[in-house]
């Protein structure tokens, strides 16, 4: 499928360079950076939508390729295109987007167009790491993301800010240089950088092995995977809020992104002899992790943790497959937990947004994140009660809610896979709900807490509508997950072959 | 007797260099009373006199003359055009800063000319004495540059350790090639190919000649274990003259370690390679370990250059074409963002306040966010983060290293790659996230400076979007 012009080109540069206009014409002029940038959002959100009215459901192929040579001494090339599992992705991108912008208007007074500028250009970039076909350009993406954010949570975060954001950093940087060593040595042996000669080309075992381990580095620091998650709690309490949505509706989901369209594909003998690996760490993140979360004190820490339970899911999802097939020999049994992964990350993308935007209200009031600061908000701001409660409810996977599809799909298939990964996995309606709830309790009901509380003002016109847009979304997958699941059938199909294909 | 007068065409630019320069060295002691700025101008015409007769003449074939001891091809025509480039950046930026610091005379520019001239006749040697001849004109010229600050203790060290260290190298890389001499009884680069590959001559002696030689250029690019003058002589020196050393002498020191290594000696790639590993290593950890607790920038980009030449080596252990192509891609990329660091201290330098600790920086984002932006693309460009064009510099040679089957010398690469953007990042998190000390705007010295700042550093920006260009370039001199 292709349109008369090149809509990915479209939705990479055009938030960029508005991001560059608003970077150099903004200075000194916060209401044009604000108004420019919204309305940049806007108009790529739009211009996104043509990727789903026109998107061809019955292939696997890379849709709205555009390929040019870039850098013809290495075959580098500038290779865009995309399928039914990185489109939804970009939709996510290009709407939270616009909640992003919209959600900063009032709560930065500090230079606003840098921050502006660095979220436009973060916009194009991530749309950038969704749609590259070639590994070289996929990389270049992917670390020029860094230094925005960079910028973003060391200059607006909180008190730690500096400590947070390097250790982003060079968590981040440590994790995809060896990436960047595979993609090298893939070139090496196949001549081409392009991720699907990559998917194409046979490999030894022992460099599959050592091929997937880079990747996962990469991936498991990005999800994040539990052991290496420590960054993201720290990242996410630093960052303004808008700095933490896109951290958790976008940049979580790279890794999740990574795995479905490298590792699986390139490495697929490799993920079969260490899926045991991945589906273990899985099983931490979604037990562990979530008892973690529990004792919490501090708002965005919890739904920091959550994240990364949550995140599990995903990456238990994508790997149970070869469990499944050598159990059932079933193929087609394994995409529902394929298709449960990807809704999961896109449903946690809206719910996590939600979570982190809300708390983000409440944080522009009273300045603090500690749960115990609050009590019976509700009383005072009763549209914002019932906001936070929904999406609560759909962070613990509430039937009807976008966050239960996702989940309930992987623990289906994980029960089909192994009973004990089923019952581990299952803990989180419980251990989930009860951080979840427990916090909205403490937070929300009771009676008002201390005169603070008493003098929060409810939702302004402006939060309400970007709560009310985030609240619509997560129902509406919930209840109809269909449009979505239907996007990537073909594309999960083709990959279950490629990942159960020996490559040997 | 038969006199054959030699083919003088293709020394023409080194010719008409070498006579300006002597012109301007004369001229100066009588314009400089009446007309300030005659010798900068005079030096900054001759440079692109001279860029433009390259230009010109641009050749791809291989010209030798001179009995056999100065070639030109497409190489040494590419080196000499970024030698040009690089200098008149240099020598835009030294201005400023000379006048502010009381020293701008004449001798800084024409010494300048000699060590540029030197550099020249490096890049086109094709025989032992040429490029013997060439390294010294260079090395004499530049102990003179920073020797010049006579009042300045730190100036004067520095000059000493330069000295003392370089004599040392001259004197083993001169002992290593009189062994090749002694075992192949040839001093031209092409002969001495032909017998070493024919297994003509004692591999013994000769083994002990590459030792000799590698050492003398480990020293001249400050490669680990021979880097200690890098540090002394990059902080003592006048920030106009670390500028200086800092970029294209490293264009020249490549060229001769092509010359000796590759053009001359690549029948002992089998002993020389091994060598290159240890000092590619040891550069790359060290360089970077160290940097890390520097708190004088200048200081900081020694041993980050330290490790950059870590890297640069990376391109000739792989002793492919692509490979060689590769690392001379690095060091061009090295010496234009090295120009632009040293050009963007110079620009917020002010008399008597170097702005060369790296908490000078503190806040320049409050105080200029465009040189702030510009900071943070030099910062990142060395750091190799794309999109700018320091990335693609590693990337090239950690794929041919890759290729030629050194996987594991390119996750050593890349680790130390990573411990790397600690000390950039450190800056960058400096420029943005502190708060500055002292309140208000602080500008460029000239508006002159912020503009070829911007150039220079812009320049990273635009090449790593389109890094197809300038890798043409390196990669067609080379295989061609």
């Amino acid at each position: 499928m292709s349109l008369g012009y090149p809509i990915l080109s479209t939705l990479i540069w055009l938030p960029i360079i508005a991001g560059l206009i608003v970077l150099f014409a903004g200075r000194n002029n916060p209401g044009f950076a604000k108004w420019f940038s919204l309305g940049a959002a806007v108009l790529t959100f739009i211009l996104s939508l043509p990727l789903y009215v026109a998107f061809d459901t019955t292939t696997s192929a890379m849709q709205f390729v555009e390929r040019v040579s870039w850098i013809p001494q290495y075959n580098i090339e500038y290779f865009l295109g995309v399928d039914g599992l990185s489109m939804p992705l970009v939709l996510l991108t290009t709407f939270t987007q616009v909640l992003v912008i919209a959600s900063a208007w009032t709560v930065i007074k500090d230079r606003v167009e840098q921050y502006m500028g660095a979220f436009m250009i973060m916009q194009g970039l991530m749309i950038g790491v969704f749609t590259a076909l070639d590994s070289i350009l996929f990389y270049v993406f992917w670390e020029a993301l860094l230094i925005p954010m960079f910028i973003v949570i060391g200059k607006w975060g909180g008190p730690k800010r500096v400590y947070a954001t390097l250790k982003f950093f060079l968590y981040t940087f440590l994790g995809s240089v060896f990436m960047l060593v595979a993609f090298l040595y893939l070139f090496f042996q196949s001549g081409s950088f392009s991720i699907l000669d990559f998917h194409a080309m046979p490999i030894g075992m022992t460099a599959q092995i050592l091929i997937f381990l880079a990747f996962l580095i990469a991936f498991a620091v990005k999800i994040p995977m539990f052991p290496v998650h420590t960054w993201l709690p720290d990242a996410h309490v630093e960052a303004p809020t808008a700095g933490s949505v896109v951290l958790a509706a976008i940049m979580l989901k790279m890794g999740g992104y990574g795995f479905v369209r490298f590792s699986l594909p390139i490495t697929p003998d490799a993920s079969m002899t260490l899926d045991w690996l991945i589906i273990g760490l899985s099983l931490i993140a979604i037990v562990y992790i979530a008892f973690v979360a529990l004792i919490q004190t501090d708002m965005k820490k919890l739904v920091a943790y959550s994240s990364i339970a949550h995140m599990g899911f995903v990456t238990l999802g994508i790997f149970l497959v070869y469990s499944i097939v050598s159990k059932t020999g079933d193929v087609q049994g394994a995409a529902l937990g394929m298709e449960g992964a990807m809704v999961q990350m896109i449903s946690h993308g809206f719910i996590s947004g939600a979570m982190f935007l809300a708390i983000g209200v409440l944080y522009d009031r009273m300045h603090t994140r500690e749960i115990g600061a609050y009590g019976g908000v509700v009383n005072t701001m009763p549209w914002f009660g019932f906001f936070a409660v929904l999406f609560a409810m759909a962070n613990a996977g509430l039937p009807g809610t976008s966050g239960f599809v996702g989940e309930f799909m992987v623990i289906l298939s994980a029960f089909k896979a192994n009973v004990w990964f089923g019952v581990l996995a299952a803990t989180t309606l419980i251990v989930g709900a009860a951080y979840t709830l427990w916090m909205i309790k403490r937070v929300i009901f009771g009676s008002v807490a201390n005169e603070e509380v008493a003098k929060l003002q409810d939702l302004n016109r402006r939060e309400f509508a970007i709560m009310a847009t985030l609240a619509f979304v997560i129902i509406l997958l919930g209840v109809w997950p269909n449009p979505l699941l239907e996007v990537m059938h073909s594309s999960v199909d083709n990959l279950l072959i490629q990942a159960t294909t020996s490559k040997l | 007797m038969n006199f054959v007068i030699p083919d003088f065409m293709p020394a023409v630019p080194e010719i008409v260099l070498l006579a300006l320069a002597s012109f301007i060295l004369i001229a100066d002691t009588v314009w400089s009373k009446r007309y300030v700025n005659a010798t900068y101008y005079a030096t900054q015409f001759t440079l692109l006199l001279v860029g433009v007769l390259i230009l010109a003449s641009f050749t791809t074939d291989t010209v030798v003359t001179f009995d056999q001891s100065f070639v030109r091809d497409a190489f040494a025509d590419v080196l000499k055009i970024f030698i040009v480039i690089v200098s008149l950046g240099v020598f835009l930026f030294s201005r400023e800063y000379l006048k502010q610091n009381d020293f701008y005379k004449g001798e800084f520019f024409t010494l300048g000319l000699f060590a540029i001239l030197g550099m020249f006749v490096m890049v086109s040697s094709y025989n032992f004495i040429t490029l013997f001849v060439g390294l010294e004109i260079m090395s004499l010229a530049m102990y003179a540059m920073i020797a010049m600050q006579r009042d300045s203790s730190k100036a004067t060290e520095a000059a000493i350790k330069y000295f003392v260290l370089g004599a040392l190298a001259t004197g083993l890389l001169l002992y290593g090639l009189s062994m090749i001499y002694g075992a192949t009884g040839s001093l031209t680069i092409p002969e001495v190919k032909a017998i070493v590959e024919a297994g003509k001559a004692d591999s013994v002696v000769l083994a002990f000649g590459v030792v000799f030689i590698v050492i003398g250029l480990g020293f001249k690019l400050g490669a680990v274990p021979f880097h200690m003058w890098v540090p002394d002589v990059y902080h003592g020196s006048p920030t106009a003259v670390t500028l200086f050393i800092g970029a294209a002498p490293k264009i020249a020191a490549f060229a001769i370690v092509y010359r000796l290594l590759v053009d001359g000696l690549p029948g002992l790639v089998i002993d020389w390679q091994p060598l290159l590993i240890i000092m590619a290593v040891l550069s790359m950890v060290v360089g970077t370990v160290i940097a890390i607790a520097q708190t004088n920038f200048k200081r900081l980009l020694a041993y980050s250059g330290i490790a950059h030449i870590g890297f640069l080596l990376l391109g000739f252990i792989a002793a492919t074409p692509e490979g060689y192509s590769a690392a001379m891609f690095y060091v061009l990329v090295y010496a234009l963002t090295s120009v632009a660091a040293f050009g963007m201290i110079i620009a917020l330098a002010r008399t008597g306040f170097e702005f060369d600790e790296i908490k000078d920086f503190k806040g320049l984002n409050q105080r200029n966010p465009w040189l702030a932006a510009m900071m943070l693309i030099i910062m990142f460009s060395m750091a190799g983060i794309p999109p700018f064009i320091g990335f693609y510099a590693k990337l090239v040679v950690l794929q041919e290293v890759i290729t030629a089957g050194f996987v594991w010398l390119a996750i050593v690469g890349v680790v130390t790659a990573v411990a790397g953007a600690f000390y950039y990042l450190r800056v960058v998190k400096v420029m943005y996230f502190d708060s500055a000390e002292v309140e208000g705007e602080l500008k460029a010295t000239t508006k002159e400076m912020a503009v070829a700042v911007s150039v220079f550093s812009l320049a990273l920006l635009v090449l790593g979007l389109m890094p197809a260009w300038l890798m043409s370039v390196a990669y067609n001199s080379l295989l061609v």
